[in-house]
């Protein structure tokens, strides 16, 4: 009964996406997590790397796209190093954020930012910056 | 045999200090050199998603100029510019599908398949020069002086583009050693300084830096060592807010390891632009009698 | 011979292609530009059209040939005809100028990013380059720009005519031909080092050295005046570098 409920609830098709963007196998996760325990941006996001696996296992669109996961992250590739399954965990976060910079909606406006950290910030900030977090 | 030198966009400018220290070592040190012409931005940041190869075409790019250049080595400073370059040379050389893909879209220019090796200045210093050669050279070591090696993360993962154990390195150890400064780990030293999370989540990053920060200074170290202009700017320049915002915060001076190595080497401070650092870089060194009083 | 004749003389001698403007196929003279042909086909230009001698920029034209992916672009005043052709012309692309006050700007690099942070949004895929009319290299001169040179973005974008057909083709969404002029405004004006001799003349036109001079010129009637100029003194085309004319006072 419980599994049925799940599969009603999950978003076959995020799933399939998610996966196609970012070609790694989410279900390969076996929950141990060591990303979450990783993760140097653990104490600002609101969803951990393992439980983000998880939502995906589940098909949890909803979940994933209220967090701040993706968007905290700073791709710096401590839990793909770590993975005992060998989950390229950035990868899935990129697409992630893919789903939603593809829609043409950008998480920060280069316009927005004010001219004092504009005159401050490298510009190796505001390459990767851009990237990561406009469309 | 002569390589090309690969700055990126950010040693032109801000890190203007990573790149001339660099120079001047390279002359002390007899590398054989010349910057890539026409060399463009790299991205900063390889493309993660599986099904994104436009945002590859920019280092598959400046790989190109270094073949036509007929040279085989391409050698960066910036540890972000090397990951970038590295893992689009990774990709060329071993994906043939993505590499037809992308040479065929870069119908200007011609074919790529990895030819070129892609090195940054820390492996190029460990396996081509070698520490007991750059010991040799050493006029001024850096005796008294404690400083923490910090690698962040794009010099160390993912492990295909590693220069060293991602878990356990010691390059930037080894490196510091033969300088002759005293080598203070800690365990921050392979812990991401928060990146460009400094334009998505500011608050986020100072944190971490803060971390990375008082970690060093807790463990006893009285400056910082580092290859990246955006590790620098989190760690170095955003040193100001982070002692505004933690109480317990202490200042401590960051350097690339660049302008550790000239000051070794015997050359001018001026060379080394530390003006571009914090304040407290140059006083520490001159506190240690590393340099003389006058430079700036 | 009349002038019939001739008429149906030039008729020959012009062969009629196919090209397809806007998608509409037309016969129009093989011999002419795109912009003589687009006005064959009946079409009457009221904006897209300037100088029509291949400076102004305002005809730029796109279009494709068949059997052929590329996409080619010309000005349609400078390039002829080719058969069955696909061309539309682009008089105006909309690009985001930014607002500035020149005169508070001193030729830092980092004020062209606060004006146009979105210059790093390039991903270097070459577009622009390939799109231009002029052969600019554009996607050069915006990493220049990203490394801080103005100097270099400004000399490799001189022949820039702001078309506009690089911002119409960019995926980072930048606004090249807007960017680019800046820089050229701030290496004219900030840059490029001034001629010393131009300023020493400056100072001395200042002091009024050359007022007592002036005035009897303006006093003069209009004959006398020509007359003056008529017998001016003139340096030979054959001098030497020793020249110097005879009337010394104003050297």
């Amino acid at each position: 009964m419980p599994l049925e409920i799940l599969k009603t609830l999950s978003d076959e098709t995020f799933k399939k996406k998610v996966m196609e963007i970012s070609g790694e196998n989410f279900h390969k996760c076996y929950q141990c997590g060591t990303c979450s325990g990783s993760c140097p941006m653990a104490e600002h996001i609101t969803v951990l790397p393992r439980r983000v696996m998880a939502f995906l296992q589940l098909g949890n669109r909803e979940k994933l796209e209220q967090s701040n996961t993706p968007w905290t992250c700073a791709s710096c590739h401590t839990c793909q190093v770590r993975c005992p399954r060998g989950i390229d965990i950035p990868k899935v976060m990129e697409a992630l954020r893919l789903l939603q910079l593809r829609r043409n909606i950008n998480q920060i406006e280069p316009s927005s930012i004010s001219k004092k950290e504009i005159v401050d910030l490298p510009q190796i900030a505001m390459v990767s910056g851009f990237r990561k977090l406009t469309s | 045999m002569k390589i090309s030198y690969y700055p990126g966009c950010t040693l032109k400018t801000k890190a203007k200090n990573l790149e001339r220290s660099a120079l001047a070592c390279f002359d002390a040190l007899g590398i054989e050199y010349e910057e890539l012409p026409r060399w463009n931005c790299c991205g900063a940041v390889y493309s993660l998603a599986d099904d994104d190869l436009i945002h590859i075409i920019a280092p598959v790019r400046d790989l190109i100029r270094v073949k036509e250049r007929g040279l085989d080595t391409v050698m960066t400073l910036c540890s972000m510019c090397y990951n970038t370059l590295a893992r689009a040379n990774e990709l060329m050389k071993n994906n043939e599908e993505k590499r037809y893909t992308i040479n065929t879209f870069m119908d200007e220019e011609p074919d790529y398949a990895g030819e070129v090796r892609v090195v940054h200045f820390l492996d190029y210093l460990r396996d081509e020069i070698g520490w007991d050669k750059l010991k040799e050279k050493i006029k001024v070591p850096l005796n008294d002086l404690k400083v923490a090696p910090y690698y962040g993360c794009t010099l160390l993962r993912p492990r295909e583009v590693a220069l060293d154990r991602p878990d356990k390195p010691t390059v930037i150890r080894t490196f510091l050693e033969t300088l002759g400064a005293i080598v203070v780990d800690f365990p921050s030293a392979t812990v991401c300084c928060g990146s460009y999370q400094v334009l998505g989540n500011p608050e986020a990053a100072l944190k971490v830096s803060h971390g990375i920060l008082d970690d060093a200074v807790k463990n006893g170290a009285e400056a910082l060592a580092l290859a990246c202009p955006l590790c620098d700017y989190n760690l170095g320049f955003r040193q100001d807010a982070i002692l505004n915002s933690f109480t317990d915060a202490k200042e401590i001076p960051v350097y690339y390891f660049t302008q550790l190595m000239a000051v070794a080497l015997g050359i001018d401070p001026a060379v080394s632009h530390f003006e571009l650092n914090r304040e407290s870089s140059l006083q520490l060194l001159r506190d240690k009698k590393l340099i003389s009083g006058a430079a700036s | 011979m009349s002038s019939t004749e001739v008429a149906v003389k030039t008729e020959i001698k012009a062969r009629l292609i196919p090209v397809y403007i806007m998608g509409k196929k037309y016969e129009v003279p093989e011999t002419l530009t795109i912009m003589k042909a687009i006005e064959y086909a009946g079409y009457k230009y009221i904006r897209g059209c300037g100088c029509r001698g291949g400076v102004c920029g305002a005809c730029s034209t796109v279009y494709r040939k068949p059997g052929d992916y590329k996409i080619h672009v010309g000005l349609a005043c400078q390039t002829v005809v080719e058969p069955d052709m696909y061309l539309t012309q682009i008089p105006f692309y909309p690009a985001l100028r930014g607002t500035y006050d020149f005169t508070e700007l001193t030729g830092k690099p980092e004020e062209i990013f606060e004006i146009y942070p979105e210059l790093f949004r390039c991903v270097a895929c070459n577009a622009c380059t390939k799109v231009c009319p002029m052969d600019v290299q554009v996607m050069d001169y915006i990493a220049a720009l990203k490394q801080g040179d103005i100097q270099k973005a400004a000399e490799l974008s001189f022949d820039c005519i702001q078309c506009g057909l690089c911002a119409s083709r960019c995926m980072g969404e930048l606004p090249q031909y807007h960017i680019a002029q800046l820089a050229r405004r701030i290496s004219g004006a900030y840059l490029t080092p001034r001629a010393e001799h131009l300023k020493t003349m400056v100072a001395n036109i200042e002091t009024g050295r050359f007022n007592e001079g002036l005035d009897k010129l303006k006093a003069m009637d209009e004959n006398t005046l020509k007359k003056t100029y008529q017998e001016r003194e003139m340096e030979p085309a054959t001098a030497g570098e020793d020249w110097a004319p005879k009337d010394n006072q104003y050297l």
